[in-house]
């Protein structure tokens, strides 16, 4: 940027849930403090407007807006600044309005719903006192044109100012950024119609003003910063002078005009102003050149190879490069008095370089495990020459420096959290010993006997596998263990390991570790001498405070009785509703579904945060701290996806069904074989929230989005089941004897995303065609991870039905196991590991929501209604119990 | 006059002088000594809680109290009287268990105001007198919490504060109010709830009144309650498009000069003061001198910064008939124009050309 941009607003962007992984995870975990300090650097750091956004399937928006803006409201330093209240629903924005004392921005509305729709939210924007961004958006759809953008904008202008009166310097229009260099022609004016709209729209449309989201605009150069970059300066450059005001951007990542190199500037204007017909092919071609300028560097620059071999060594090591690794350890080996010495020796130099990168940040978990792999290679090469010597010489092993073994506990089949720990662990000389999967507490402590293990670590992702852990560590105080005790994986936490397992394990001391990075660092301080004692000291003080807290909080939660929660249920209109009838009842198979076709519903974000790189897709492709090595990371998962698809290494499988079904008794859903006579199929139950709220909120459960049986409306309900892990094993197998954890590890996260693409791309069909309510539904990939459709598919053992044992009725009702080969585990995991199930609720009101805590009533009430006694139920229920089971007094008798 | 009249009447004369408003309800109820029986009167004379206090309710039990202070201050020079219903929402009533009576308080409060105001435009049809509706800001804050350890808390919210005034707005209309008075806003989100609740009361009823709004500050540093400085919160009440905008109350008229000067320069509306007489003293009462507070005043409308002016605690009519004689040389201030820019505000401005 220049300084024509000196009047140019900078909105903060970190503060918006669909922008931001990390923001994200402190909504979801409600870790509000932390959420706010967010708000705070972004100020601190220049952000004149902040842009809050809180759409996130999962959330409760409404709540989660509310909430934080009323924390901000507290904070003179943050709230000194107007507030962009962010959200494509309605009711969210007008919750935030009901909550700044200032005049802020409304981020958006538009026409899509037509004239009368707009004007009404319009003028309630008026009369809460903001300004509006409005999306060049009409009922015919968003504009792509110049034409069509200014038409729209003037449309929307004429209205505003000349039917309600709306100052027209309050207005913002967003005239759709799209990407440019795609390939396809009709996509090469989008920049240019974007900065004529903009010109137009100063001249034309007086005090109105212009903003947009500009990381669209370089979406075909994903992975190569610089290009990208440099597009959104130019960019900028051009729509500035023609009078843009603001832009949601992170202005960190913007090079300046000036300083782009003549060359790439002279082709990439030629793209954004679309000055001639190759402009694309001439930027691609220069692009080529500034690819990820480190990889390149290292591809081309051979001089590495020039240096002695152990520094060749290292920098195999920390570059990742397998490729000269055997003849480098050869050339050491050949060179050191012993094998072992090149361990000592080079190898482990070069882990301890990566290992402080990665500590300082520096380095990133695919890069460490890439490394790991190099190291393994060189070892498993030097390996023969040891066990010869052994032999000639009759050594004992060196130590490691300290033993650790890794288990997921029983019931549970999800390892990829465990296997980058071990790697990680391996990679710092400590020697790992994995159990795999679905270890019972038996085995784990024979092990660790037998073996002299030095810390246990357990691992797990399931809810009913924190259970699981408490057993364990009850287990080891009973055998009269004393090791520490490691937990980790999705569902676990520090309260959890400080409330629930700790107290099970007074021999011994447990810890929570919150990822793979941290793993080293307790290990190594819980193995030293002097450090052990401390860290301990450490924990036992934190779990201390954190248990405090935790009680505390336990009494500050209000929750509303059932009885009460039920008054407040979803309230639909069934008078006036017909429920749509599904293609068929019963079930269908659906076999070796092509992969290809799967592939194109991936949503990548969850696929970086696996290797524990925090971001949102594709924007962590561009993102200053990950950028690069996400890239290249996405460069490796797609060649590797590749081969997946062209040699189908993985089988598809999924069954969907849908049964006439009718909600009964509040909270249960009964469902029918056939729609005449109304003969019991199944129960389904559901659970229902129980957070006390002020009345605008429901309490909701999922029988809430079913007919209940006294209106007499034949409703349904449907259920899928899907895999894509089926024939992982053998290639998983192989992986591990090439010492490729890399790629072991690259191909359960790859096969994890297609088993949710699968679900996706089965909940679309399930929509369009085979239940059939949303024909013509037409969105967009983004649109779908946003979870924009119609109708929900929530999975059992999930926030909105946190039972898992709901899982082998619906597997009762699709006979999943034997159609698709996907089998439950005791504590109802499936295995394979890569596969989904759910039900599908059609009706349009239906939504994703938490259960959350739920009080002593409804446990009793639902363990009448599964037929258990109130202790299973407590056990399948533990992690959303509103109270201590073990505090709950016995009447008297 | 019907309302109509009344209101273009209204514009008429503001656009020609400064116009006068009254002085302190509050300090001249004091003077008559009530006690509790007073009241309670005879309609609540059995009622479960103490009334002593609760000035709002005397328009129900010394309505004669009320009229004779209204037409103190009609005699001396006020153009616009406020009704006595600073406290008379559901929400500041419910101190007294008396929320259901608000509507009530409100149009009889407004009623004999009205009646008040009538009788001395009678007597000078060339200076008609205007009845201005009080809205207080309630005892709550919706954009703060009254808890520290937890600052997500309120105690009110802005639904509950749109009921409130809403049904107060009604009660004030239908006793014949001729404006609005939004006033001592220490909270900008609650003035916010109030102009909504107001204009949707006026769509309801088809009528249209002008609305003024009165801030206030409560430090030395210069900002409201709710930490936003004179700008922010004018431009957080400028979509409300009132009548006017202003400062009343405050440690008295030096503390409240520069708010007030803030207000004149930005707002592109008629501007009020109304502060109180000078500080309390250790009695908690306001002994500025008529002598002492007209001047200060005076010099506001010579410098020009003002529309309209008056008093709020501790000014009495011999305040106001001071004041009235000041001001009355003085040509109103001169609404400037102002650019479109986009203003926005947090707790400060910011304008965006």
């Amino acid at each position: 940027m220049t300084n024509s941009g000196a009047t140019f607003i900078n909105i903060g962007e970190r503060t918006n849930v669909t922008g931001s992984a990390k923001f994200r995870k402190l909504i979801e975990a409600d870790d509000y403090t932390a959420a706010v300090e967010v708000a705070r650097s972004q100020v601190e750091n220049g952000a004149q407007i902040i842009d809050v956004n809180m759409d996130e399937g999962l959330l409760d928006s409404e709540y989660a807006m509310e909430t934080f803006l009323k924390l901000i409201a507290a904070e003179p330093d943050i709230s000194r600044v107007p507030v962009m209240i962010d959200s494509s629903k309605w009711s969210v924005i007008e919750a935030g309005l009901k909550c700044v004392q200032g005049k802020g921005i409304v981020n958006s509305i538009s026409m899509k719903e037509g004239e009368e729709a707009f004007l009404e939210q319009a003028k309630k924007v008026l009369s809460y006192g903001a300004a509006v961004v409005i999306m060049a958006f009409d009922e015919v759809g968003q504009a792509d044109t110049l034409d069509r953008k200014f038409e729209i904008c003037e449309r929307a202008y004429k209205l505003l100012t000349q039917k309600i009166d709306f100052p027209p310097e309050d207005i913002i229009f967003d005239p759709n950024i799209f990407p440019v260099a795609t390939g396809i022609e009709e996509h090469n004016s989008y920049a240019v119609d974007f900065i004529e709209a903009t010109r137009k729209i100063k001249e034309y449309l007086p005090y109105a003003h212009v903003s947009g989201g500009v990381s669209n605009l370089s979406f075909s150069f994903r992975g190569n910063n610089l290009v990208r970059e440099a597009m959104h300066s130019v960019f900028l450059y051009h729509a500035i002078q023609a009078g843009m005001d603001m832009a949601i951007v992170n202005a960190g990542q913007l090079t300046i005009y000036e300083d782009i190199k003549p060359e790439l500037r002279e082709r990439v204007e030629d793209v954004i102003l679309n000055r001639r017909d190759d402009a694309t092919d001439r930027l691609l071609e220069t692009a080529e050149s500034y690819k990820g300028q480190g990889s390149k560097k290292r591809l081309e620059d051979l001089s590495w190879r020039e240096v002695p071999v152990e520094e060749r060594l290292t920098h195999a090591l920390v570059n990742g490069i397998a490729t000269f690794i055997e003849e480098d350890t050869e050339e050491a080996r050949a060179k050191a008095e012993r094998p072992l010495h090149v361990i000592e020796g080079p190898l482990m130099d070069g882990m301890n370089v990566v290992g402080d990168l990665f500590g300082s940040g520096k380095m990133f978990l695919p890069q460490v495990v890439k490394s790991a792999r190099v190291m393994k290679k060189s070892v498993a090469y030097l390996m023969p020459y040891m066990d010869q010597e052994k032999k000639d010489l009759g050594l004992e092993d060196a130590p490691a420096k300290g033993k650790i073994l890794l288990a997921t506990v029983k019931g549970d089949v999800h390892d990829i959290g465990k296997n980058i720990v071990g790697v990680v662990l391996q990679c710092n000389n400590y020697e790992v010993i994995d159990l795999g999967v679905m270890v019972p507490s038996q085995k784990i402590l024979e092990v660790a006997r037998e073996e002299k293990v030095d810390i246990i670590g357990l691992s797990g992702l399931i809810t009913p596998s924190l259970d699981e852990m408490c057993h364990v560590a009850v287990e080891m105080e009973r055998e009269g263990f004393d090791l520490p005790l490691l937990i980790g994986g999705a569902t676990t936490s520090q309260v959890h390991t400080a409330v629930k397992i700790d107290p099970n394990y007074n021999k011994g001391q447990a810890i929570y570790v919150v990822d793979a990075s941290r793993a080293v660092g307790v290990v190594s301080n819980l193995l030293s001498e002097t450090g052990r004692e401390d860290v301990i000291a450490r924990v036992r003080q934190d779990y201390a405070r954190v248990a405090e807290g935790y009680a505390r909080g336990q009494k500050a939660k209000r929750r509303t009785s059932i009885t009460k929660a039920r008054e407040n249920k979803v309230d639909i209109d069934w008078s006036t509703y017909q429920p749509p009838k599904p293609s068929f009842t019963g079930t269908r198979v659906f076999k070796e579904v092509d992969l290809a076709e799967i592939r194109r519903y991936i949503d990548w974000t969850p696929f970086f945060s696996t290797w524990e790189m925090k971001g949102q897709y594709p924007r962590i492709l561009e993102d200053d701290k990950y950028g690069e090595a996400a890239g290249s990371l996405f460069k490796d998962a797609q060649t590797l996806l590749d081969q997946i698809v062209q040699e189908k290494w993985l089988t598809a499988n999924g069954i969907v069904g849908f049964w006439p079904a009718n909600a009964v008794g509040s909270d249960d859903i009964e469902v029918y074989t056939g729609d005449d006579p109304k003969e019991r199929h199944a129960m389904l139950h559901s659970l229902r929230q129980q957070i006390a709220r002020d009345g605008a909120r429901a309490n909701t459960a999922l029988a809430d989005f079913i007919a209940p049986k006294e209106t007499g409306l034949a409703d349904y309900i449907g259920g899928f089941a899907v895999t894509t892990g089926l024939g992982q094993e053998p290639y998983l197998r192989s992986f591990e004897e090439a010492h490729d954890d890399y790629s072991k590890i690259m191909l359960q996260a790859l096969s994890d995303r297609l088993a949710e693409a699968f679900a996706e791309m089965m909940h679309e069909k399930v929509r369009k065609e085979l239940w059939g309510y949303a024909p013509d539904e037409t969105f967009s990939a983004e649109d779908m991870i946003a979870e924009k459709y119609q109708g929900i598919r929530p999975a059992p053992g999930y926030p909105a039905q946190p039972d898992h044992t709901e899982k082998p009725t619906l597997f009762a009702l699709l006979d999943a196991e034997k159609e698709t080969g996907i089998k439950l585990t005791e504590s109802y995991a499936m295995w394979p590991a890569s596969s989904v199930s759910g039900l599908y609720f059609s009706h349009p009101d239906s939504h994703y929501f938490g259960v959350g805590k739920i009080e002593r009533d409804q446990i009793e009430d639902y363990a009448k209604r599964k037929g258990w006694d109130i202790e299973t139920c407590e056990k399948w229920l533990a992690p959303i119990l509103n109270y201590d089971p073990r505090k709950v007094e016995t009447e008297p008798a | 006059m019907i309302r109509e009249e009344r209101i273009s009447a209204l514009k008429h004369a503001v656009e020609n002088r400064i116009l006068v408003l009254d002085g302190a309800m509050g300090t001249m109820i004091q003077r008559h000594k009530l006690d509790e029986a007073a009241f309670r009167g005879e309609r609540f004379k059995d009622w479960k809680q103490d009334l002593k206090g609760n000035n709002d309710l005397l328009v129900l039990t010394q309505p004669q109290i009320i009229r004779e202070i209204h037409g103190s201050f009609l005699e001396v020079g006020a153009d616009i009287i406020e009704t006595n219903t600073f406290n008379s929402t559901s929400i500041s009533q419910a101190d007294y268990g008396l929320e259901d009576y608000a509507r009530e308080l409100n149009r009889e409060a407004a009623r004999i105001a009205r009646e008040a105001a009538d009788a001395w435009s009678e007597k000078t049809p060339d200076k008609p007198r205007f009845v201005a509706g009080a809205i207080g800001p309630t005892n709550r804050t919706a954009s703060l919490s009254p808890d520290v350890n937890n600052p997500g808390f309120r105690n009110i919210s802005f639904d509950e504060l749109v009921e409130a005034c809403s049904e107060q707005a009604r009660g004030l209309i239908e006793g014949g109010v001729d404006t609005i008075l939004i006033e001592t806003v220490f909270d900008t989100l609650n003035a916010k709830a109030a102009g909504f609740a107001v204009k949707q009361v006026f769509d309801e009823l088809g009528v249209e009144l002008p609305i003024m709004i009165s801030g206030t500050i409560t430090d030395l540093s210069g900002r409201n309650l709710s930490g936003q400085t004179p700008e922010a919160f004018w431009y957080s009440m400028r979509h409300i498009k009132p009548f006017s905008i202003g400062m009343n109350c405050a440690f008295g008229a030096e503390q409240l000069r520069p708010a007030v000067s803030d207000l004149s320069e930005e707002a592109d509306t008629y501007v009020t003061a109304y502060p109180n007489a000078g500080l309390p003293n250790e009695l908690g009462e306001y002994d500025e001198t008529p002598e002492e507070f007209a001047p200060k005043l005076e010099a506001w409308a010579r410098q020009g910064l003002v529309n309209m002016v008056g008093g709020c605690c501790g000014t009495t009519p011999e305040h106001i008939r001071l004041l009235a004689e000041a001001v009355a040389k003085y040509p109103p201030r001169i609404i400037p124009e102002r650019k479109h820019k986009m203003r926005l505000s947090g707790l400060e401005p910011f304008v965006h050309d």
